[in-house]
């Protein structure tokens, strides 16, 4: 076990590193520096001092790879490549654009993106499967045909659409909870309320019909067949049986996505005014950021890798027949 | 007197009705591949949003055609000069919608500005009134009394219209079908409409006979009035959302097209060649995958911004400008979305590579390359069409989201997801702006329902696997 999940985090090294190589070039050789500074600065106010001033102040104004003016290992680590791309590893995000210690923003906006993603994941779980177990339990009948139909029509309704629309009639009409804000701490809870009870519902459509098709197909099974046979009532061949094979793949895909629910969700964060990493890179992405979005990006990818590691273990952990090699 | 002005997605997106018509030609003679769409027309719902998919692509298609007018000639001037606005068909047909711009908000089919102005009448005197439209209802003298009728009189002369090119429709329709089943007219009418037929006639009659009903109503109503108010400049919200199918289709199609070639091409390579092509490919497609979707397409956007500002030279004109950032969108949205159909179809190779009838044509001596067009590729079509039609939906949503972020289509272009953005803020008003959002929302919610509907009747059709469990 060990031995594979060592291989398994070394084997996330090289694709790091790919990651890493794209957004260097996407960030700085597609554009130089100078074109950023000269977009930064407008295009009226451009002198070749102040895009110089610009990128000194940013630490842009060294060579991309190597530098041919310094002297011993400075020729390599004095440069823009080591210097923002390679530092990242160490998780040493550097000064924002606007001079910002990007590490002390990202451990401070994380814990209100957890505030909101992690009830989202946990109650959305709890809601899908219920309304996918019911689904399946009255299997072929109307009330399944017109879950399903409701399932697609809501699935077809822009998340925006949910977001507004629940902003107007809980904030706005009912005054049930603020439109938007945050608070630290406990008082988080009524800011907190809207944003994740329309987390969990814009996700209904597409997630409790995938449920429902996974639950279908473990009753397919032949086991399930047999124990029908054998007099197993259906109330406790679905709840015991299928749920318990159904929520293997149910579950696993879950783990790929806890890492990254400290990335937080952008929508929901930007429209309810959460001080989040998710508003934190639409702001970066909106003032044109380009530090904080390189950042981001790596942070994602990592966490993303992350998911993946965890969900090999998981899936090792549930399903015994899965032999590491 | 006009130039034809040829824009990159304009050239794709006919490029695409061209492969669309050549499969329809291509499939024609082969039962394997006809038999599948026959049961996709035959369900009620397929064929209901098909219909609507349909009307949405023949706007779509008609807003492709661009043009640029003549500007009228100056004195002394020997070269004709060109408008530097681009139109294109629909902006002709649509006409006065374009062209009629209001001060500011108003309601649908109001005649009155939403708010309220100073306003001097003829005695000098000044008072806050709600001033009248400029263009919308201008043609009654007294609105509040006459403008319920004069709807309802234009509404019946649409209504009229729409039904007697439906009944011409239906007409043609049933000599058709009497020509092919073999009997007389009559009784082929009657047999569409008690829906006795194999393929759902009716439905698709009265879902075109909605649409045509839509088109009538626009074309009484809209150059009278705003069918569905202005926004804060004025501009009609009607033809806003009329002209965003355009920039959602494009999205939808042109970036499945744009992934296509990557995902067959590279999943099929891995599946058959394995070894370290394979693992090259995995490696890839892995290292694109980590980076989040959003993020990577904002980096890509954000570069492409800096790019385009600093060169501004490479743009005639504005529109040329917005279409390619549309088509680098689709570009980049590819290369984010091309993944997941990439690792099925490697999947499904190395499933198809075991198999016989491969293992034959690889002792006869058939080259690879051969097998791999000839004996893997038909046999992943299947795959490769379902995952399209899927992906079509997400991609329109998706859009909406992106321009929301700032990462989108270009501010200029219009678009459902620019009309969100524009409009969100419209919310907090007193008293409330709603009609530009909800005009936005429902045409999206229109296509893509649509596509979610037809794209289920496709895999339903294509994977027999899967309808057992239906």
């Amino acid at each position: 076990m060990f031995a594979y999940v060592v291989r398994r985090a070394l084997y996330a090294i090289p694709i790091l590193i790919g990651v890493n190589l794209i957004t260097f070039v996407l960030f700085f050789v597609v554009n130089t520096p100078d074109d950023m500074a000269r977009m930064h600065l407008g295009m009226k106010r451009v002198t070749p001092e102040a895009v110089q001033k610009w990128k000194a102040e940013r630490g842009y104004d060294k060579p991309l790879l190597y530098n041919a003016e310094a002297s011993g290992a400075g020729m390599l680590t004095d440069t823009i490549f080591f210097d923002k791309s390679v530092r990242l590893f160490a998780f040493d995000f550097g000064a924002s654009d606007s001079g910002r210690d990007i590490g002390a923003d990202i451990g401070q906006r994380m814990w209100p993106s957890l505030a909101i993603a992690v009830p989202v994941l946990l109650l959305g779980l709890l809601v899908y499967i219920s309304f996918a177990m019911l689904l399946a339990f009255f299997r072929g009948s109307y009330l399944d045909l017109s879950g399903v139909v409701l399932c697609v029509v809501l699935m077809s309704i822009s998340g925006l659409f949910y977001i507004i629309g629940g902003q107007y009639l809980f904030s706005k009409l009912l005054h049930l909870v603020p439109v938007s804000g945050y608070e630290p701490g406990w008082l988080a809870w009524r800011f907190v309320l809207l944003p994740v009870a329309i987390g969990v519902f814009a996700g209904i459509g597409s997630s409790s019909r995938w449920y429902r098709s996974i639950f279908l197909e473990e009753i397919n099974r032949d086991y399930v067949r047999t124990a029908r046979a054998k007099g197993l009532p259906e109330t406790r061949l679905l709840f015991r049986h299928v749920l318990k094979n159904a929520l293997v793949p149910i579950l696993t895909g879950v783990v790929v996505v806890l890492p990254t629910l400290f990335m937080g969700n952008l929508i929901l964060e930007s429209f309810f005014g959460i001080p989040g990493l998710g508003s934190y890179t639409i702001e970066a992405i909106q003032n044109q950021d380009f530090a904080i979005v390189r950042a981001m990006v790596f942070l994602g990818s990592v966490l993303y890798i992350l998911g993946l590691l965890l969900t090999d273990i998981s899936y090792t952990l549930v399903d015994p027949r899965i032999r590491l090699s | 007197m006009i130039q034809p002005v040829i824009l990159w997605t304009d050239a794709l997106v006919y490029l695409l009705v061209v492969v669309v018509v050549l499969f329809a030609f291509y499939a024609r003679g082969r039962e394997h591949l006809r038999a599948p769409w026959r049961e996709v027309v035959r369900s009620r719902i397929a064929v209901a949003s098909l219909v609507v998919l349909l009307f949405y692509t023949a706007t779509g298609l008609l807003d492709s055609l661009h043009f640029r007018k003549v500007l009228p000639q100056q004195d002394g001037q020997q070269q004709v000069q060109y408008s530097g606005e681009v139109l294109s068909l629909l902006d002709e047909l649509l006409g006065p919608m374009r062209t009629q711009e209001e001060k500011t908000y108003s309601a649908p089919f109001a005649t009155h500005l939403y708010t309220k102005e100073a306003i001097i009448d003829a005695d000098g005197r000044q008072t806050r009134d709600y001033p009248r439209l400029r263009y919308g209802g201008a043609h009654l003298a007294d609105p509040a009394s006459e403008k319920g009728a004069d709807i309802r009189q234009r509404s019946l002369r649409a209504l009229g219209q729409a039904g007697a090119v439906l009944l011409l429709l239906t007409a043609i329709l049933a000599l058709l079908l009497a020509r092919r089943w073999r009997c007389s007219p009559l009784v082929a009418l009657r047999r569409v409409l008690a829906g006795g037929s194999v393929v759902p006639w009716r439905t698709a009659l009265a879902f075109v006979g909605l649409f045509l009903l839509l088109i009538a109503l626009i074309a009484n109503l809209s150059a009278w009035y705003h069918m569905l108010g202005t926004d804060k400049v004025g501009q009609d919200v009607l033809y806003q959302s009329i002209k965003s199918i355009r920039t959602g289709l494009v999205i939808g199609t042109l970036t499945t097209l744009v992934m296509l070639p990557f995902a067959v091409f590279l999943g099929m390579m891995a599946g058959y060649f394995r070894g370290w092509v394979d693992d090259v490919i995995q490696y890839l497609y892995t290292t694109l995958n980590s980076i989040p979707g959003v993020l990577l397409i904002a980096a890509a956007v954000l570069m492409m911004q800096v790019y385009m500002s600093n060169h501004p030279e490479m743009f005639e004109t504005m529109a040329e400008r917005a279409d390619l950032r549309l088509l680098f969108l689709c570009l980049i949205l590819g290369i984010t979305s091309w993944t997941g159909l990439c690792r099925l179809l490697r999947g499904e190779t190395l499933k198809l590579r075991e198999l016989d009838y491969v293992q034959a044509a690889d002792a006869f001596g058939v080259g690879r390359f051969t097998i791999m067009v000839r004996h893997l590729l038909p046999n992943l079509l299947h795959l490769v069409l379902i995952a399209v039609v899927l992906d079509f939906s997400g991609l329109v949503l998706a859009e909406a989201v992106l321009s929301y972020v700032g990462v989108g289509v270009d501010p200029t272009t219009m678009s459902w997801g620019n009309m969100i953005n524009r409009a969100r803020l419209e919310m907090a008003r007193e008293p409330m702006v709603w009609w530009s959002l909800l005009a936005a929302f429902a045409f999206m919610f229109t296509l893509v329902l649509a596509a979610n509907l037809f794209s289920d009747a496709v895999r339903d059709a294509f994977d027999p696997r899967l309808r057992a469990q239906r």
